[in-house]
């Protein structure tokens, strides 16, 4: 990398001159936006950055970015992007796929590149929903759910995105909302300054086939109530004026929702859990969380470095000896006769 | 480097003269736990020390341990070599050396009237007798009167020559393969030191072992020359092949695969390579060779699938390494779709197949070369690629280097046909001169200016290859069909004709860049032209060779660019009266030939798991010769 000083780019200078052809209101649009923030922010060099994408509504993103981008086939993009990885361990590989991508098609893909922990951004976009085929229900989407597949409602039970990143060994989880900004945009920088595989689910609100499927925590009304946004030291409160937390209910492993505070019957903040990012039996708790009973954990959920694949790779690679361009030797290694 | 030429003084202790020879074939057959493969591999190193050309088939069941003593747990190694041109692996077996009664059961159909079997009648109980489906001991009663038989205790001798060393009663009866080795080098005259020198090497940390091995080894040597052998069993003199000078060696298919793409990567001035594989029989031995080589620029991948492996490669042929992926018709079935995607985005890559005997499963083990229409049609949609042929294990070196030209030169993904018999087969190999090899330097795009993903060399067609990292190049491609005009997606109807065009074009147009036809034997018209690809290479050679010895106007061609093919070929084949094509399949090049030049080209068709015979192919050649004209409308692969 050359040490030049170059200039930022702003956000618009990591859209591409594509037309973006998603439906109106998608919230792919949402999280497009908050990307060029975050590349911003970072100071992402486009030409550095490679945007890996497998098949379905998401897997268009990468031509809407000014970057390199490589729309592959369904549900192949973490090996793809752990290909271009370990050509050139250099470059900056964020993947974009949806819940049938990732964890229908892909699950495979998906549960190895996060286990090898590759050096990449992997950004799953969770509209439970199949988009692009016109409606299905997906991987995640939630026991009744009525599709053209299921018009009596669906009888499998939804895999959990992030239960399933942390069964697969991530070491970078986090969540965030699409139409959420300011939080999309730090979780996705988060992701970003994260060496090894960074694993973030979006909600995402598919304004056509499953509007308004994430609506009991994200709207207004609900949102305080039924988020909650962790930060690691801090205590873990939510509600409108922060006066509900979590805590370990006592003798038991597991989470309550307490109040603190005025009305908490004595409790104090001092009674609630501390997010501890490095902790994975609390971060599996967390992404367990399901409204009503419990808030949506929201931010960076479990965040906890390790070696990544690729530098491990090119550790050995450096151990079996230097370089050798001759391989006149080679050939003639082991037993040879002249004539 | 001088080595021993043992033939030439015969052992003074010997009771019978040795008996000069052209050529010979031998075959160790066991239980696959009794070391056969270890015990041939040992036999060739010597063999082509002692200056024989040679050629060798490993055949072994699928099960890593099958039953002891069972039929379908016998593992074989078959050798054949002399002082003249060899082939193939032999159609006969001079010598059967059988550890058990499964193995004589399994592999004396094979072996020629009057040939030797070297079986250890201590193996022959009665528990083993029953297991290999004998009533009674064949080594006791007339079952192998056609035969010459040295009925010897193996194991007993064995026992006797380890006991010194302090080895447990187990480790000394694993000694009796190294006794047999020993015993049939004496019998052509070989010297065990490279197997002397092997076993310290591979032992080293187990001294004992080390030792009583070396130990069986020689006294099955000694035995040959001190023993009162039969008068029917004598050693053999096999002089030295006649061949041109230079530093040999012997090659797997496998060996030269790797060595060849390394070649390959060289001479397109690739600093790169990603060899992205996962576990499958019999390709795996690719991913282990490769990924002892990764001081020469080889970064080894063992995927979580075959999908994830193709990817991985490609993956890496977008981020401007050389990507390659390999496996078997089960495994290439899983890639199609990538190479779908190879093939839209104009990415290099190369995909070797280790065709074993299917459909699905099959007999993993076995070779076949049923994967050709797979590799040639088996994508959706117009799909086209460059499909090559190994034709030999050191022919396997040229190929890769091949396949790596054409990947990179014309931005395609090139699958090149291997089988398990080259895989695992080996041959004596005139190691090249690198310096002499061609050189075909890729050239990275680095100017913007004009820049567009899918702006073309007017000359190969072949899309510019623009690698992530370099600065103004950033672009987007993917599956969609991209306009050729800007490379940004487009559904236009037009375009999309112009883009399948295009696709079809270049690779057709790779015929103008590769050699033409030749005839590998014979002129280039008359009778009978027999076209063969892969590896039936021997056996199709030694048979034209025997027909045309015999006055029979036949050729032999064989074919290495299966797609495209050459651009004579279709007139090459116009010249001769009636095609044959002889292949371990139910019939494929001999389609792709009638469909692309109309030509009347009939089969010839075999699917056992096993290399041809050349008297198989001999013989179908005296019948399209002598059945005369007016009878070329017989049926494929009747």
């Amino acid at each position: 990398m050359t040490t030049t000083a170059i200039p930022p780019l702003a956000p618009k200078e990591y859209a591409s001159d594509q037309e973006v052809r998603w439906c109106p209101g998608c919230g792919d649009y949402a999280i497009l936006k908050a990307m060029q923030r975050a590349l911003a922010d970072v100071g992402a060099r486009p030409e550095q950055t490679v945007f890996v994408s497998g098949i379905g509504c998401a897997a268009r993103f990468p031509y809407y970015v000014s970057t390199y981008g490589f729309h592959t086939v369904h549900g192949r993009a973490p090996a793809i992007a752990t290909g271009i990885k370990l050509a050139n361990p250099e470059l900056d590989v964020w993947v974009i796929s949806g819940d049938g991508d990732s964890l229908s098609i892909g699950g495979n893909h998906t549960l190895h590149v996060l286990r090898r922990n590759v050096d990449l951004q992997l950004i799953l976009f969770n509209n439970e929903i199949y988009g692009l085929t016109k409606g299905q229900y997906s991987p995640t989407s939630r026991r009744g759910t009525r599709s053209p597949s299921t018009p009596q409602g669906s009888v499998d039970n939804p895999v959990s995105a992030c239960a399933f990143a942390l069964g697969a060994g991530a070491r970078f989880v986090a969540r965030a909302v699409d139409t959420q900004q300011p939080q999309l945009v730090e979780v996705l920088k988060r992701a970003h300054a994260h060496r090894g595989a960074s694993f973030v689910e979006v909600f995402q609100n598919c304004v056509v086939y499953n509007d308004g499927v994430f609506d009991h925590f994200t709207e207004k009304t609900v949102a305080a109530d039924q988020q909650l946004h962790v930060t690691h030291g801090k205590p873990l409160r939510f509600g409108k004026d922060g006066q509900r937390g979590l805590r370990l209910r006592p003798g038991r492993l597991e989470l309550e929702v307490v109040t603190v505070g005025e009305g908490g019957g004595g409790l104090t903040e001092a009674d609630l859990l501390v997010h501890d990012e490095t902790n994975s039996a609390l971060a599996g708790m967390l992404v367990a969380l399901e409204p009503p009973q419990f808030p949506v954990a929201l931010g960076v959920l479990y965040c906890n470095p390790g070696p990544t694949y690729e530098r491990e790779v090119y550790a050995q690679i450096a151990a079996a000896g230097p370089p050798v361009g001759d391989l006149d030797a080679l050939l003639r290694s082991g037993r040879t006769w002249t004539v | 480097m001088i080595h021993p030429m043992a033939t030439a003084t015969p052992p003074s202790h010997s009771t019978a003269p040795r008996q000069e020879r052209e050529q010979a074939v031998i075959r160790f057959a066991g239980d696959s736990g009794d070391g056969m493969q270890i015990t041939g591999s040992q036999f060739t190193v010597e063999t082509a020390l002692a200056g024989n050309d040679l050629a060798t088939f490993p055949d072994f069941p699928a099960e890593i341990r099958a039953p002891a003593g069972t039929t379908f747990g016998v593992s074989a190694f078959q050798i054949h070599f002399g002082s003249t041109d060899i082939l193939t692996a032999g159609d006969e077996l001079d010598v059967l050396v059988a550890m058990n009664p499964a193995a004589l059961q399994v592999n004396v159909k094979d072996l020629r009237v009057g040939g030797l079997i070297v079986a250890d009648k201590a193996a022959f109980t009665e528990r083993n007798l029953l297991k290999a489906g004998y009533r009674q001991n064949p080594l006791e009663d007339d079952t192998l009167a056609p035969y010459r038989i040295l009925k010897l205790d193996v194991t007993k001798l064995t026992e006797e020559a380890v006991k010194e060393f302090g080895v447990t009663a187990k480790e000394a009866h694993r000694c009796r393969n190294m006794w047999a080795l020993g015993l049939m080098l004496w019998m052509y005259g070989r010297e065990a030191q490279a197997t002397v020198g092997w076993l310290e090497q591979k032992f080293a940390a187990k001294p004992a072992i080390m030792r009583a091995n070396v130990a069986a080894v020689r006294a099955g040597h000694a035995f040959g020359e001190t023993a009162e052998l039969t008068d029917h069993v004598t050693g053999y003199t096999i002089a030295k092949a006649d061949v041109p000078p230079g530093v040999y060696r012997t090659v797997s298919g496998t060996e030269a695969i790797a060595w060849g793409l390394l070649a390959g990567l060289r001479a397109a001035g690739i600093e790169k390579l990603l060899f992205a594989g996962y576990p499958i029989t019999p390709a795996s031995a690719l991913l282990h060779t490769l990924a002892g080589l990764k001081p020469y620029g080889v970064v080894t991948f063992q995927a979580e699938d075959e999908i994830a492996a193709i990817g991985a490669a490609l993956g890496a042929s977008y981020a401007g390494a050389l990507g390659v992926t390999s496996s078997s018709g089960p495994g290439i079935a899983l890639k199609t779709e990538m190479l779908g995607l190879a093939i839209a985005t104009e990415l290099p890559l190369v995909v070797i197949n280790s065709q074993r005997a299917g459909p699905s499963t099959g007999m993993p083990t076995k070779t076949e070369q049923s994967d050709l229409f797979q590799a040639v049609h088996g994508r959706n949609a117009d799909a086209p690629l460059v499909v090559l042929a190994a034709s030999s294990p050191a022919d396997c070196f040229e190929v890769a280097i091949e396949a790596v030209r054409l990947a990179t030169t014309y931005m395609t993904p090139v699958i090149l046909l291997s089988d398990g018999y080259l895989a695992h087969a080996a041959e004596p190999w005139r190691v090249p001169d690198l310096s002499s090899l061609p050189r075909h330097p890729v050239r990275f795009r680095t100017d913007p200016a004009g820049f567009h993903p899918f702006v073309r060399d007017p000359e190969t067609l072949a899309r510019a290859w623009a690698v992530p990292g370099t600065p103004g190049l950033q672009h987007r491609i993917g599956g969609l069909e991209k306009s050729a005009d800007t490379g940004h997606i487009s559904y236009d109807p037009e375009n999309h004709q112009r883009m399948t065009t295009l696709r079809a074009a270049k690779i057709a147009g790779i015929a103008r860049d590769i050699p033409l036809q030749q005839v590998a034997l014979g002129e280039d018209r008359g009778a009978l032209a027999v076209v063969g690809w892969g590896s039936t290479f021997g056996p199709i050679q030694q048979a034209v060779r025997q027909a045309r010895a015999a006055g029979l106007d036949v050729s032999h061609l064989h074919v290495r660019h299966l797609a495209p093919f050459p651009r004579n070929l279709g007139d090459l084949l116009r010249r001769f009266d009636r095609i044959l094509v002889p292949e371990m399949n139910a019939g494929q090049l001999v389609q792709l030939l009638r469909a692309a030049y109309l030509v009347p080209a009939e089969g010839l068709n075999q699917v056992t798991g096993k290399p041809f015979r050349v008297a198989a192919i001999l013989a179908a050649i005296r019948v399209q010769l002598n059945e005369g004209r007016g009878n070329g409308e017989r049926g494929i692969g009747s």
